[in-house]
């Protein structure tokens, strides 16, 4: 998938929120959508079973207008976090610019949140992508839980985080974090283009 | 009205917004006239359209104080126009305005209140125009936007360039603010005009008013603004603490929260414009001025389309160097064919290939015209007391070509020299310049090419073939007698290369005084410039001839022998030649050395006369040039009578 088209003057950047199943990656797309003016989303597509979970995918196409003389569109994409979903979640990553990875900060949802993770992992490599070369970020969901349930984000950062990447605490129901996450993703997203500009130059 | 000093474009920020408008600015400035004609700038208030308008005229000030750069508003321009009327001072007052070399007018929405001026205006823009002088206007609207104007002002003004400006974005508006900032002397703290260039302004001048504020609050304030502070002195908000969501993520929505994907699109907008719009703008830039000097610009277009980020400063060079020789291969068309030379194909580095073939092709069906004999130089030249004269006047030819004697005319009888001479001067001028067309040849070769290129019907290919030459050297100049369309053709030729100091060298057997049906014009000509005789080669010249020639047969000869051959009467090289070569000749029959003896013997004896069959079969002894006949030999060669009856009465 190509992040910026110069045929259609467009950028389109195809961002993945990833994460085990209950993490509140559907509440993270469902904050943006409140936040977006009605002119810059496109309508939700949010496909959840009878007690809300998500069955296939949330797809929330954001129009950013023109930027740089770019119109600029941002696809946000949530996977089913459930184990079982895998090939739908493989699907979803299949070309995805960025990822989000929507941790669970309970403590008894650490192993899900490993889990995930090597899923993560293996999807990538599935799909002939680098995880290492992939703009990702973590956010660790529900600090706004009490403080005995859940890790705080140094102790979550240890578990989780082995390759450093930027993360972001949040509580997505409220809204905490969310922008944060969304603009940090964005911004290692695009700047893969100048990145991608410097390769193009040695190559 | 005078320019506003301050309204420069060192002192105009350039965004995307506005990169085209500057962009087409510069060029009509560097260029005024010929870029753009007439220049249109529209945009709301506030965006920079007054700024841009006087910038051109300093810009164009700067570059040529000679030109006349007139800036006014349309109601000053109504005004002068009504003064002048109500003074019955009308055609001065348009002679004036035509006469302006660089005319700005600014606000010309206006002229929907002046219905009246716009037949001025257009018959202004015509005659501007035609005398390519530059028109500039600026209006918050586009011409056919403009209620109650003429359909044909409307195509004249929108028949040059059409540039709108647009609001600044972010970047720009942030480095508006860092610019005026520090034109007020007043450094604010990181971040706080950051914030204020959040702020959305639709104009400049409303940014300005921001940043006065911010610039008095901070006059009179102890503590330095900080981003919220600012935020809330501006809008009206009242600062929160937005940093603590990050870090304490229970914290309660605040108002900030509300603006939460501004902020993102902010953002967003910065990381686009680090990460594409460096090298866009480059390519942009480019494009605009390649196009402003007339070049196609597809390849850089193609190269904006590119997906990803393409190796620019290759494709640019590269660019660059095509351009660079499709100028080369202009120029050189152009001294062929000026007509030619205005094709597309020179103005597109796509179309290169095309442009390479096309020179090629012309050059070769332009070859150069005849070159001098390299066999004939000054060094083989032999000078003496007879010839000194002339031939200091063809070394100084050959040294200062045009400007010493032009032309110079060398009369003098058939083989004393004037052939050798003039190649000798033909290759001095040669080798002087590497790239000096030096054309030489006989008045009869002339005429033949001529008639073969009437012929070929590519007369005029032929004359350029001519013209091209720095130096025309023309021997036996007499051959041109009674050839009227050769004489035109020479007449032309002459005074084409003698206006542009290229040198002209002629020869022939009479001064052009006594040259028979040739036009006057030409004679008088060949008389403007040094004529200078040559005369039969004297003893000494004669000597030295002989040695020479001797030399270069390899021939040792006796003293004797150069004497007797030296004193023997010739009135040409030619004829010393012929001596020469008959003693050799002499000596090769008679397998014997060279000595007075056998020269005289060869010359004037008869004892080695060749016997009768010989002297039929072979009327000229072996060993002699046969085109090299002079009339001693022809007397040797003559057969005894009594042999000539024999043959005559078989």
């Amino acid at each position: 998938m190509s992040l910026v088209n110069f045929t259609t003057r467009e950028i389109t950047c195809k961002i993945v929120y990833y994460g085990p199943g209950r993490s509140g990656k559907t509440t993270n797309l469902q904050y943006i959508y409140g936040q977006v003016p009605d002119d810059r989303r496109g309508r939700m597509v949010s496909l959840a079973t009878q007690t809300d979970r998500t069955l296939f995918f949330d797809f929330l196409p954001l129009d950013l207008g023109s930027i740089s003389g770019f119109t600029t569109k941002f696809q946000l994409y949530t996977v089913p976090g459930q184990v079982y979903y895998n090939a739908t979640r493989k699907l979803v990553l299949q070309g995805a610019d960025g990822v989000v990875f929507v941790a669970d900060s309970q403590l008894r949802q650490l192993d899900e949140n490993l889990e995930s993770l090597q899923n993560l992992h293996v999807n990538v490599l599935e799909h002939g992508m680098d995880i290492r070369t992939l703009p990702m970020v973590v956010q660790f969901n529900k600090q706004d839980l009490p403080r005995e349930l859940i890790l705080s984000p140094g102790e979550m950062d240890d578990a989780l985080n082995f390759r450093g990447l930027p993360t972001f605490p949040a509580d997505a129901l409220h809204g905490a974090g969310v922008f944060e996450t969304l603009k940090a993703i964005s911004a290692e997203v695009l700047r893969k283009l100048s990145e991608g500009a410097a390769t193009a130059r040695r190559g | 009205m005078e320019l506003n000093p301050r309204f420069r474009f060192e002192t105009f920020v350039v965004g995307a917004s506005n990169r085209l408008a500057a962009t087409a600015a510069q060029t009509v400035a560097a260029s005024p006239g010929s870029a753009y004609n007439p220049l249109f700038f529209y945009a709301k208030s506030g965006l920079g359209k007054t700024h841009l308008i006087q910038a051109i005229g300093h810009g164009v000030v700067e570059r040529q104080p000679s030109l006349r750069v007139r800036y006014l508003t349309l109601e000053e321009f109504v005004e002068q126009y009504h003064a002048a009327v109500a003074a019955a001072q009308s055609d001065a007052f348009r002679r004036s305005a035509e006469e302006t070399d660089v005319l700005l007018i600014d606000d010309v929405q206006f002229l929907a209140k002046h219905r009246e001026l716009q037949a001025e205006l257009l018959r202004l823009s015509e005659a501007l125009q035609a005398a390519e002088r530059q028109l500039v206007l600026t209006s918050d609207r586009p011409p056919p936007e403009i209620q109650d104007l003429d359909e044909r002002l409307i195509s004249r003004l929108s028949g040059g360039l059409l540039v709108d400006m647009a609001a600044p974005d972010f970047e720009t508006r942030l480095a508006i603010l860092r610019r005026k900032a520090s034109e007020r002397g007043m450094a604010f703290a990181s971040g706080v005009l950051e914030t204020v260039a959040e702020i959305s302004a639709s104009n400049v001048r409303e940014l300005v008013g921001l940043v006065n504020r911010l610039v008095a609050f901070q006059a009179v304030s102890d503590t330095p603004l900080t981003p919220l502070g600012a935020r809330a002195l501006l809008t009206g908000e009242v600062p929160e603490s937005s940093a603590g969501v990050a870090t304490a993520p229970a914290a309660p929505l605040s108002a900030e929260t509300r603006d939460e994907f501004s902020a993102f699109l902010s953002a967003v907008s910065r990381t686009v414009a680090q990460s594409l719009d460096a090298w866009r703008s480059q390519v942009g830039e480019a494009v605009m001025r390649w196009r402003g000097e007339g070049y196609r610009t597809t390849r850089l277009e193609q190269l904006l389309q590119h997906e990803g980020t393409p190796e620019v400063e290759g494709a640019l060079a590269a660019f660059a160097a095509d351009i660079e020789e499709l100028r080369r291969l202009e120029t050189q068309v152009a001294e062929l064919d000026a007509a030619a030379a205005g094709h597309a194909r020179f103005r597109d580095p796509d179309r290169l290939d095309e442009a390479r073939t096309f020179t090629a092709r012309l050059l070769e069906g332009t070859a150069p015209p005849p070159a001098p004999s390299a066999a004939l130089t000054f060094d083989d030249y032999i000078e003496g007391a007879a010839n000194e004269a002339v031939v200091r006047a063809a070394r100084l030819v050959a040294r200062e070509p045009g400007r010493r004697y032009n032309p110079l005319y060398i009369a003098g009888p058939s083989g004393v020299g004037k052939t050798h001479l003039l190649h000798a001067v033909g290759n001095a001028l040669a080798a002087a310049q590497p790239a000096t067309v030096v054309a030489c040849l006989s008045a009869q070769a002339f005429v033949e090419e001529l008639v073969a290129a009437i012929d070929g019907e590519n007369v005029d290919r032929w004359r350029r073939r001519y013209r091209r030459a720095d130096a025309l050297l023309v021997d036996d100049v007499q051959l041109v007698a009674g050839k009227e369309r050769t004489q035109e053709e020479l007449f032309n030729l002459f005074n084409a290369l003698a206006d542009a100091e290229k040198q002209l060298v002629f020869t022939a057997d009479r001064p052009p005084a006594q040259l028979k049906d040739v036009a006057p014009r030409l004679i008088t000509r060949f008389e403007g410039g040094l004529v200078v005789e040559l005369v039969a080669p004297d003893r000494t010249m004669r000597e030295k001839m002989v040695r020479r020639l001797l030399e270069s047969q390899a021939v040792a000869a006796e003293d004797d022998v150069v004497q007797y051959l030296a004193a023997r009467p010739a009135d040409s090289a030619r004829a010393v030649q012929g001596l020469v070569n008959r003693a050799l000749s002499a000596m090769d029959s008679g397998d014997s050395e060279l000595t007075a003896r056998t020269a005289r013997t060869a010359i004037e004896g008869r004892v080695s006369r060749p016997s009768q069959a010989q002297a039929i079969s072979s009327p000229i002894p072996s060993g002699l040039d046969p085109t090299l006949s002079s009339r001693e030999k022809i007397v040797w060669d003559w057969p005894d009578a009594g042999v000539r009856l024999i043959e005559e009465l078989r």
